[in-house]
């Protein structure tokens, strides 16, 4: 499903701020896989996101979903294959738009847009009431609220929403839970679970909470310095302890410093 | 001394004649629906895109010039402005591509653009400006005092011919995906929008609105000149922030979008009755810019303001000084 074939992401290039960000980085995930992403700061999770979404180009290597290479598509025009939750709640909505506004503009994504089709279709009221109701934080009563007066987290459940309503050949999730309270995140979290395995959903999800990341998927990665250092699946995974996830990490980096907020998370 | 100043002040009211302020507020209100086209415009760049566009003052005078100079070689005054129209959707389009390809900042590139355009505006003329003679020609909005409550009317049914059309516009597919574009780029763009497209569309369609007002305005008063647009861009925000804040202040919560964009236009209206007021006042005519200028300033600042007056530390350490002040004397 998704091909990341030796990408490579260098910032400021020959500056003193020279940052490798992506060095030699590979991963190939398979139809239905819900991939836990974990790394320190710097590793370069969101780094491999923003390649795979399009944010700017690579310096070298290829991407491909189903076998089509998209690394030489700009942002937009990869839309039609990848459904995105950002870290910050902020961005994957419009806040100056009705909720039926936003799921209207996401139910589009990819397409061409008329001229002379309404943008949001009185038809599809009920479609979207029925689906935000899946989430339960009481948004069907709100299709005409404007975003901008939801709190994170149903600002972000809406997102995920939105960023499956067309179903996506994969979805990216971008610590989408790291700016909400626990009982918000663990809610989201669970929305997530569900339309992934509803939908048969391929799918990376970065987060920075290492039982999150046994917890949910079938796979699990860990970043270091660019690349995947650990990676593990199946029945691995299943029994996995933070404990081992640990000690897994310092053999494959070859390092002792395990960053803060990696062992606090 | 006191009673030259009496008399002084007696005489300039016996001066200020009410028949005079009657007499000038039809025109008032012509020229405040003309320019409501022009605050269209600018309210599609400066509220739906969130970009503050410069082109405004350079584009208005194209349009001004393009219907002028077309009606002097003969072609009829209605398909002149559809030329004034299309001139400035190209000034616009120059301004987006300034911004979007080359990467200049929106405004810089709006600046660019309306710098140039004075020495095309020039080119198209020939000189600073030219007249058409309204005897010879039928103008449909002509400012000739027989027809102008005729002339009122037609402006007044194309402000509401263009609020309709710009509401169902923004309402489409593609006018949500424009609105999407000027409130979270990063958004639009996850959604597999063409943000650098949109603004470009964007910027066409508000200058293509200017340069029509300017067209109108050419016809209405007969000419056109080169500086017919300067500062332009104020007038227009002036007019769209008066219609919010009244909007705001009439309607609150109960406004749509169809009656949001009917304000923008109202306040440009408002402003051209406060203007021929304020110059029936005997204000001196050369300082209404330095007047603009002042009254959306201060439009522009109430909101800030406002919220700075609650969230002032000046104000807590008052507070407190004076609570402790009070606990000691208790």
């Amino acid at each position: 499903m998704l091909e990341i074939k030796n990408i490579y992401k260098t910032f400021n290039a020959g500056t003193i701020n020279e940052k490798k960000a992506l060095q030699n980085l590979s991963l190939t995930l398979q139809d239905g896989d819900f991939c836990t992403v974990i790394g320190g700061n710097g590793a370069g999770k969101s780094t491999m996101l923003n390649a795979v979404s399009g944010v700017w180009p690579v310096d070298s290597g290829s991407i491909l979903i189903d076998g089509e290479d998209i690394s030489g598509l700009c942002e937009y025009k990869r839309a039609p294959f990848l459904g995105r939750v950002f870290q910050d709640p902020m961005t994957g909505t419009a806040a100056d738009m009705q909720i039926i506004e936003n799921l209207a503009l996401a139910s589009l994504r990819g397409q061409k847009r008329s001229m002379f089709r309404w943008g949001v279709p009185k038809a599809d009221t009920e479609k979207y009431r029925e689906m935000l109701k899946t989430l339960d934080l009481g948004l069907e009563d709100r299709l005409t609220t404007k975003v901008g007066l939801l709190s994170g987290g149903q600002r972000q459940a809406l997102t995920l929403l939105m960023a499956t309503l067309q179903k996506p050949k994969l979805l990216l999730l971008d610590e989408h839970t790291a700016a909400l309270d626990p009982k918000t995140a663990a809610k989201v979290l669970e929305a997530t679970q569900r339309i992934v395995e509803q939908n048969h959903l391929t799918t990376l999800m970065i987060t920075h909470n290492m039982r999150d990341a046994i917890a949910y998927g079938n796979r699990l990665i860990m970043m270091y310095d660019g690349h995947i250092v650990v990676d593990v699946s199946g029945e691995q995974k299943k029994n996995l302890t933070v404990e081992q996830l640990l000690n897994l990490f310092v053999q494959a980096s070859g390092s002792n410093e395990v960053n803060d907020k990696l062992i606090l998370s | 001394m006191l009673d030259s100043l009496f008399a002084n002040v007696a005489s300039y009211f016996a001066s200020l004649k009410l028949s005079a302020l009657l007499r000038a507020l039809p025109g008032g209100l012509a020229q405040g629906l003309i320019w409501g086209i022009l605050a269209l415009g600018v309210f599609m760049t400066f509220r739906m895109l969130g970009v503050s566009d410069l082109t405004v003052d350079g584009s208005m005078a194209t349009g001004g010039a393009v219907c002028i100079m077309l009606v002097l070689s003969g072609v009829n005054p209605q398909l002149a402005l559809l030329a004034s129209f299309l001139a400035g959707m190209i000034a616009g389009v120059v301004t987006g591509f300034l911004h979007t390809r080359l990467g200049i900042p929106d405004i810089l590139a709006g600046i660019l653009t309306q710098i140039s355009l004075y020495s095309i505006n020039l080119n198209i003329m020939g000189k600073a400006n030219q007249a058409v003679n309204v005897n010879k020609v039928v103008f449909l909005f002509t400012s000739n005092a027989k027809v102008l409550t005729r002339t009122i009317w037609i402006v007044f049914g194309v402000c509401l011919a263009l609020i309709l059309a710009l509401y169902m516009y923004l309402g489409t597919e593609h006018g949500s995906a424009l609105r999407a574009t000027g409130i979270n780029g990063n958004m639009a763009r996850a959604q597999g929008i063409n943000t650098n497209r949109m603004k470009v569309i964007g910027l066409a369609l508000s200058n293509g609105l200017v340069a029509l007002s300017g067209g109108v305005m050419s016809q209405y008063q007969g000419f056109a000149d080169v500086k017919m647009g300067t500062g332009a861009i104020v007038i227009g925000l002036a007019a769209v922030i008066i219609g919010e804040v009244l909007g705001e202040a009439l309607l609150g919560k109960h406004m749509n979008f169809f009656i949001r964009l009917s304000f923008v236009v109202l306040g440009s209206v408002i402003y051209y009755v406060v203007y021929v007021f304020v110059l029936w006042l005997k204000f001196p005519p050369d300082d209404m810019k330095l007047l603009t200028a002042v009254v959306v300033a201060i439009f522009l600042a109430v909101p800030n303001l406002r919220t700075a007056k609650k969230n002032s530390f000046n104000r807590l350490a008052k507070q407190n000084a004076k609570a402790a002040k009070l606990g000691k004397e208790g």
